[in-house]
């Protein structure tokens, strides 16, 4: 079964993109709204045309009020897949959270891909709304999450959405959930440079993106996707935080030696760090046992509070909370 | 249903099968896979003809893979020029948005529209010419890409089929899943799953780590009943070999070079042995 339609009974329909609207609607706010083959026959093709859809986004004022009791907003990224951009936000997560105090949320804009219901353990959890808005699902009292995870029937189902339904689900997570007075908003991106990425952008433009965090792997293969990334935010004026290296180094349980799984043929992330003139946060080593908490949805700084890999986790953490000033 | 001709089906008529690689979560190998399979298929005859065209546009790892990072593409009266990345045998045609960006900082931030529009031209402007094989390497999620792709392809439809790979951990398992479901929806065959990053043999004393847990995607295809292609396990020399490649040389290539220095990896003969199975279903 495929879950094209999983949120029309819950809650508002985004309005960037009409629930009728054609398979290839190309966005009502975008350029060729009304233009596009695909428009030819759609009931809004007069409205869209005539450019009355092109101002800003009527959702913004509404994310603006929403995101104003949310303190800190930090965004996760990598160009490259699978590098542990969900797992590290997930820990970051968690090692906010360790302080009862401070409250944090984690939204996953991981469309086709969420994994962050998994990695915290709450894979089988549903959405509520409320009169105020649709509820995240808590891990703990002060960590809150939202992911579409939660809103697939199975987690079988394949999200196959074009952009624009995307981003109006992503606007319906900003706007539509009552995340409550939080100090951080850690959000977990996909892959890559595209619709989310530049709809998080622009959504949380005034509002303001405290700051992002990219992860990477040591070989070339991933740190030309970070370049890109890097060239991203710069030109959609994001600061970044710094460079987290992953999986960088690995010790054999039999004879404890180290070696490197994923070779840094050109310099892994210190070179790139020095030559982008971005700060290295830190570098994390390879620990299969990172990997089997995220499977079995538990925090590997709580089960492994010893382990080199925590000891990196947490000074990265420390870094970034002094590098927000907190 | 009768099939439409369209661009891409006319462009794409001299092909004879088209291999998607596929997998929900990235960072599992799919572009180590394609290459893998472009190369294997390359080197099963001394006359086939192959082509890989990278339709990851935001995150293009292909160029680098084959060491072709930095070539240009051509356009010629009959479309663009693939790149080819044996020299002047010209049995190995790449494409990939990496050939089209001036420095390989440059990120291609773009909408679905845009994506949808590049991978159209990459099927139906190219100059393919005959191809056996034609592999595609795929981004990972099921959108825009992928989607788009699928309905470009649909009027060629009996030369399709796909190959999906995924990790051992249940995190990776849950997107492919996903992936399946993707497959059975657009109605594409799956020749088999590959499992990558499947244990890795320490270079000091050779004991086997499952870095990435075991097992997740034989148990995953026994389940959906699909083919369990095999697993592969971390090899730190492939991943030199795919990641380095580029720097050796650059327009000066007489041979082919990544194809001689995979074959000397040990990952080379697990993957033909593979291929082997994958032919073999090949309807």
């Amino acid at each position: 079964m495929i879950a094209t339609q999983v949120m029309t009974s819950q809650g508002p329909n985004p309005l960037a993109v009409p629930d009728n609207a054609p398979e290839h609607c190309p966005g009502t706010d975008s350029q060729d709204a009304g233009k596009a083959s695909a428009c030819a026959g759609c009931a809004n093709q007069e409205i869209c045309a005539s450019g009355k859809t092109k101002g800003p986004d009527p959702a913004l004022p509404f994310i603006k009020e929403r995101m104003s009791t949310v303190r800190r907003k930090i965004v996760v990224l990598s160009g490259k897949g699978g590098v542990g951009k969900s797992t590290f936000a997930a820990q970051l997560g968690w090692a906010f959270a360790a302080d009862e105090q401070t409250q944090t949320g984690i939204m996953d804009v991981d469309i086709c891909g969420p994994s962050i219901p998994t990695i915290l353990g709450i894979a089988s959890e549903q959405v509520h709304i409320s009169s105020t808005g649709w509820s995240p699902v808590y891990v703990q009292d002060n960590l809150g999450v939202m992911s579409v995870g939660f809103m697939l029937p199975s987690s079988r189902d394949a999200v196959m959405w074009r952009g624009p339904k995307k981003n109006g689900l992503i606007s319906q997570f900003l706007k539509d959930v009552d995340w409550g007075d939080l100090d951080y908003l850690i959000v977990d991106t996909p892959p890559g440079t595209s619709d989310e990425h530049m709809s998080i952008a622009q959504y949380l433009k005034e509002s303001g993106i405290d700051g992002a965090i990219l992860v990477t792997t040591p070989q070339e293969v991933a740190l030309q996707d970070v370049r890109r990334e890097i060239s991203f935010c710069r030109k959609v004026g994001i600061r970044i935080l710094g460079l987290v290296e992953n999986m960088s180094g690995f010790v054999c349980p039999n004879c404890k030696t180290e070696s490197q799984v994923f070779k840094p043929s050109t310099g892994g992330a210190s070179a790139l760090a020095k030559l982008t003139g971005v700060e290295l946060l830190g570098t994390v080593p390879l620990d299969p046992r990172i990997g089997k908490c995220a499977d079995h949805g538990s925090s590997f700084i709580d089960e492994y509070p010893d382990s080199p890999a925590t000891i990196a986790y947490m000074n990265i953490i420390d870094r970034i909370k002094k590098l927000l000033d907190d | 249903m009768a099939l439409q001709e369209t661009p891409v089906s006319k462009r794409l008529a001299s092909v004879k099968r088209i291999i998607i690689v596929l997998s929900g979560k990235g960072g599992v190998g799919k572009s180590s896979v394609s290459t893998q399979l472009a190369l294997c298929l390359y080197a099963s005859s001394p006359n086939a003809k192959v082509g890989i065209l990278d339709v990851d546009l935001t995150g293009p790892s292909i160029p680098r893979m084959f060491g072709v990072d930095g070539r240009g593409v051509h356009q010629s009266s009959d479309g663009w020029v693939p790149v080819y990345t044996d020299g002047t045998e010209a049995r190995m045609a790449c494409m990939s948005v990496g050939f089209l960006l001036k420095n390989k900082g440059d990120s291609v931030v773009w909408r679905g529209p845009k994506k949808n529009a590049m991978i159209r031209q990459f099927l139906a402007d190219v100059r393919w010419g005959e191809l056996d094989y034609l592999v595609i390497d795929t981004p990972p999620g099921t959108s825009d890409e992928h989607i788009s792709l699928l309905e470009h392809l649909a009027p060629l439809q009996p030369k399709l089929s796909s190959v999906i790979v995924t990790t051992p951990q249940a995190v990776a398992l849950m997107d492919v899943m996903k992936c399946i479901s993707f497959t059975r929806a657009v109605n594409l065959p799956v020749l088999g799953l590959i499992e990558n990053m499947s244990g890795y043999v320490c270079p000091c004393c050779g004991e086997i780590s499952n870095i990435f847990s075991t097992g997740g995607g034989q148990g995953l295809a026994d389940k959906e009943g699909i083919r369990f292609l095999g697993s592969l396990p971390v090899d730190t020399e492939l991943v030199t070999v795919l990641d380095s490649a580029g720097v050796v040389e650059e327009d000066t290539a007489t041979g082919f070079e990544v194809l001689e220095r995979y074959r000397k990896t040990a990952t080379c003969g697990r993957f033909e042995g593979m291929v082997r199975g994958i032919m073999a279903n090949i309807p």
